[in-house]
């Protein structure tokens, strides 16, 4: 997935001089991931540059370059430092649009490494979607594997609005796959549907698809055939997608990263309640992180929603 | 401004000193302490990282080059002191009392490695740069409306000055005139990022003057204007007199991490020249041979008993049980909300039932 990011950044620069990169380590370094590797060598550092360590200067200068004419890509170097940067995203980036009536816009991407499963220290794994989800005028990207990644990227450059990307950690280096040359774009705001199926419906985002996905292949041989959709992207969010699948199989299970309480797991369900609630023929079950901070490595495997709870909540809905 | 801010030194990198009226303090009895917490917190760090290969602990940071700046600012420390560290000073933690076990299980990922120890007010280490800086000037407040006698001490690299939290902490501290300082270890880099992109102003301690507190500036590699710099910048704090910025010039030899790989943004040669002509443990032999106070055989003793408590620590990380989910449902509240409550119960229940 990595190199598919590194490509679409490359190209979308080649493509277009108002495009450029910053952030912590994002140059010389090519990226505490190697996502940017090459394109400070490639575009010189008028378009690829390290900034000073501070994320609330790289958003809030990410916002005046966009306001006058850049297209600025912003680092995070991981998600759980978009704290130090949340006015600047959720309150000034979200809001610019709306508060020079559409005379201003901000078209930023601010890439961040997300996710855990890979022995982080603290802050460095947290999946944190929800909050922004709740800042209205955010786009939220997450991809699950490296060909969504590349055309999700370069849309989410091209887009007119605030794009956030939250990109898995555990996945940059995971699932090798074929990704095209060439540039290729798609539309934010559609689901992919990993694998249809008859029985019931799984929705989940980001780090936790391939494991959602295996799982649900695995369960045919219990004669259990899950539809596995993948959200991609969600602001916006492709409700009917949703609500098409939830009417063919009647059970829904959410699985998402974040903690439970206030995830968009609720935010589904809720949608689902408001549109099929009668196609429902068992209670939503949601399989996620706890309402705690994500853990100490040590028990970071018991806290992430695993196979063996993915598994048990499918029987579950599957007794109704 | 350079000019203003010359980096200061006590003794120089030949081991001479340059100052004298430090003679008098600098007693055998204070060398040979120094010493053997030089040396100690070393060969912990080497070891760490030869654990991290090997998959006995986890990612590591290591801070080989900066022992001085963290032995000398923690010994001058008194015991009612407060500790607010980042992740790689737990040389400055062990020297202020942390065990080196408690060290090795926060590197291997245990909350046990997050305890404070017992009788020390020692902060977990800040992951988030910077923003352990403000907590210090809350809790010097907190210590001068008391009207105590203790002070806090603060560290952060060369790259937090950029963050917000730096400038509010500053501050904050110089408003409220408080005790409190802050220790900043300028080893140059931020990761990969050089301090000349890090910021235009040639020096960390000229960024007092706009706070209107001392600002100080020394040789972090020579433990002797560590200690005593520091000590009395806690001198000034524990009498009303505010905060202090002590800005240290070291350097990391290594990489910034475990994870981290050097040679992609410097040459590992300037390590390598560093360590020939200012290491601070080579300084202090120099040092301790000019004043005839080098004992070989007492020197291979230092690194035995060193050696020895290294690896008993080890062992005794080993030792500990698997651990235990608990942990991550029982620190959040005082009391567990219900959601929490829960979940912890669902999660023991399902448990069982997979296990048994
Ligand atoms: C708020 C925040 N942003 C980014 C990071 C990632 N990060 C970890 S260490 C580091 C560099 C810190 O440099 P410096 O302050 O000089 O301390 P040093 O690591 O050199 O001791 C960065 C960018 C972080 N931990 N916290
Ligand atoms: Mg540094």
């Amino acid at each position: 997935m990595i190199q598919a990011i590194n490509e679409a950044m490359r190209q979308e620069m080649e493509r277009d001089e108002r495009v450029i990169v910053l952030g912590e380590d994002v140059g010389k370094n090519g990226g505490v991931f190697r996502a940017t590797d090459g394109l400070l060598e490639q575009f010189g550092d008028c378009r690829v540059f390290d900034t000073p360590l501070a994320e609330s200067g790289i958003i809030g200068t990410s916002i005046g370059l966009a306001v006058n004419g850049f297209r600025p890509i912003a680092e995070i170097q991981f998600l759980g430092f978009v704290y130090q940067a949340m006015d600047q995203l959720a309150a000034q980036a979200a809001r610019l649009r709306f508060r020079s009536a559409g005379r201003f816009t901000c078209p930023i991407v601010v890439r961040s490494p997300y996710g855990g499963g890979v022995r982080t220290p603290e802050l460095h794994s947290d999946a944190l979607e929800a909050l922004f989800a709740h800042s209205p005028g955010l786009k939220i990207v997450m991809p699950s594997n490296a060909f969504d990644a590349k055309g999700l990227l370069i849309t989410a450059i091209r887009d007119e609005d605030p794009v956030l990307f939250l990109e898995p950690m555990k996945l940059y280096r995971a699932l090798r796959m074929e990704v095209p040359n060439e540039p290729y774009e798609i539309p934010l705001g559609k689901a992919r549907i990993v694998k249809e199926g008859e029985d019931v419906t799984i929705i989940s985002w980001g780090a936790t698809v391939p494991l959602v996905a295996k799982l649900a292949e695995e369960m045919t041989t219990q004669g259990i055939d899950a539809e596995v959709i993948d959200l991609r992207s969600l602001q916006p969010l492709d409700i009917d997608a949703i609500v098409r699948s939830v009417e063919k199989t009647g059970r829904v299970m959410i699985v998402h990263e974040a903690v439970k309480t206030n995830g968009f797991g609720a935010e589904i369900a809720a949608l689902i309640s408001e549109r099929a609630l009668f196609s429902l023929s068992a209670p939503i079950v949601r399989v996620t992180g706890y309402d705690t901070p994500y853990p100490v490595p040590s028990v970071e495997d018991e806290w992430l929603p695993n196979a063996a709870r993915i598994v048990e909540g499918v029987q579950t809905l599957m007794r109704y | 401004m350079e000019s203003q801010f010359p980096i200061i030194q006590i003794m120089n990198e030949q081991g001479c000193i340059v100052r004298s009226e430090y003679r008098e303090q600098i007693t055998k009895e204070l060398v040979m302490t120094m010493y053997r917490h030089l040396i100690r917190t070393r060969m912990f760090d080497r070891k760490c990282i030869s654990l991290q290969r090997q998959g006995r602990i986890g990612t590591y940071v290591p801070y080989e080059g900066q022992e001085a700046c963290q032995v000398g600012s923690a010994l001058a420390l008194r015991d009612g002191d407060w500790m607010f560290p980042t992740y790689r000073d737990h040389g400055a933690m062990m020297t202020f009392g942390r065990s080196l076990t408690q060290t090795l299980l926060y590197w291997k990922g245990r909350t046990e490695g997050c305890i404070p120890p017992e009788g020390r007010k020692i902060v977990p280490p800040s992951v988030p740069i910077a923003t352990q800086i403000p907590h210090a000037a809350g809790t010097a407040y907190a210590e001068k409306r008391k009207g105590t006698k203790n002070a806090v001490i603060v560290y952060f690299g060369d790259g937090a000055t950029s963050e917000g939290d730096f400038h509010e902490g500053l501050n904050f501290a110089s408003v409220f005139n408080v005790p409190v300082v802050f220790f900043n270890q300028n080893n140059q880099y931020a990761i990969s990022v050089p301090i000349t992109r890090q910021m235009k102003s040639k020096t960390i301690a000229q960024k007092a003057m706009a706070y209107d507190i001392p600002g100080i500036r020394i040789d972090g590699n020579d433990i002797f204007v560590v200690y005593f710099e520091t000590q009395q910048a806690l001198e000034r704090a524990r009498n009303g007199r505010g905060p202090t910025l002590i800005e240290a010039v070291t350097w990391r030899y290594g990489a910034h991490t475990t994870s981290d790989d050097p040679s992609k943004y410097r040459d590992q040669e300037e390590s390598k020249r560093r360590r020939e002509t200012a290491d601070p443990i080579k300084r202090m032999e120099r040092f301790m041979q000019q004043e005839g106070w080098w004992d070989e055989k007492w020197a291979n003793q230092v690194q035995e008993e060193a050696s020895v408590e290294i690896e008993q620590a080890v062992a005794e990380m080993e030792r500990y049980p698997k651990a235990n989910p608990a942990d991550m449902f029982d620190y959040v509240f005082a009391q567990p909300t219900w959601t929490i409550a829960e979940q912890k119960n669902a999660y023991f229940q399902w448990k069982r039932g997979i296990e048994g």
